[in-house]
């Protein structure tokens, strides 16, 4: 029981592997999902674990920069975010749907 | 202690992310991913001694960027019946590529890097608001003032896609 604990400390060995599974996971939403909302939550996601993988490197390192990066990060997804659901919302009025397939108006 | 709180946080944001891009109704998705963030804020406070980061999350993501998501899903009315699905081929597709990716980043990072003393003894003060914000406005004061002007832009695009017919005003 012990042993198997020592296995989860909060290292940066772990960190890693956590942040590459939610990465993982936000790759495969974009991929399996068809609506436009989830793909932007499964970026989201991607970002977040990104986030947190550059804050345990700026720990480990003992550099504040990183976690300044982090900040940067949030504020320029907060803006995409913003103008990526202005967007939808303009696609759903003028297709009536928020499935990726309906924008397929450059397909040959 | 730690260790148990690590694995049970971790397991709780692993899961509920699995959980935003495999449930069918858009607002519990939402839900899920509002779950997601609170455990990696609990991740920030905890082990990485990122206070300032943590609260930032959950006042940036959980708050502001998951009520937009959430207005727009209700402003649409979406729901299960309007969820377009996704054919059973590309899914299985997808998750056996999403699967090699993941095989592709552990072979590729997991022994590069070996440090197996644990985060929150050598966190110290670097995560604080005083040292974070010394740092912010000295070394990137101008990528600070720069992002300003990101989100007025963000904010004039957003109000001129939203509008209903630019011609009439």
């Amino acid at each position: 029981m012990n042993q198997l604990t020592e296995l989860f400390a909060p290292n940066l060995n772990n960190y890693i592997i956590l942040c590459s599974i939610l990465f993982t996971i936000g790759v495969v939403g974009v991929l399996i999902r068809k609506n436009i909302i989830i793909i932007f939550m499964s970026v989201e996601l991607m970002l977040n674990a990104i986030n947190l993988l550059l804050t345990a490197f700026s720990v480990h390192h003992g550099d504040s920069s990183g976690q300044v990066f982090v900040f940067f990060i949030m504020a320029v997804a907060a803006a995409e975010i913003t103008v990526g659901l202005a967007i939808l919302v303009m696609i759903y009025r003028n297709t009536g749907s928020v499935s990726i397939d309906s924008l397929r108006n450059l397909k040959w | 202690m730690n260790n148990l709180l690590f694995l049970l946080l971790s397991s709780v944001s692993i899961i509920s992310a699995l959980l935003v891009i495999f449930s069918k109704n858009p607002v519990y998705s939402v839900l899920f991913l509002v779950l997601t963030f609170f455990t990696l804020a609990g991740h920030f406070a905890i082990f990485l001694g990122a206070e300032f980061l943590a609260i930032v999350n959950i006042i940036v993501y959980a708050g502001a960027i998951m009520v937009l998501f959430l207005f727009v899903i209700m402003l649409l009315n979406l729901n299960k019946e309007s969820e377009p699905t996704t054919p059973m081929l590309s899914k299985i597709s997808a998750i056996v590529a999403g699967g090699l990716f993941l095989l592709v980043l552990f072979a590729a990072l997991t022994n590069q890097i070996n440090a197996p003393e644990a985060l929150n003894s050598k966190a110290g003060d670097i995560g604080m608001v005083k040292k974070l914000g010394q740092v912010l406005f000295t070394e990137y004061l101008l990528p600070f003032e720069i992002s300003s002007v990101l989100f007025l832009s963000a904010m004039v695009g957003a109000v001129m896609l939203g509008k209903k017919d630019l011609k009439q005003g």
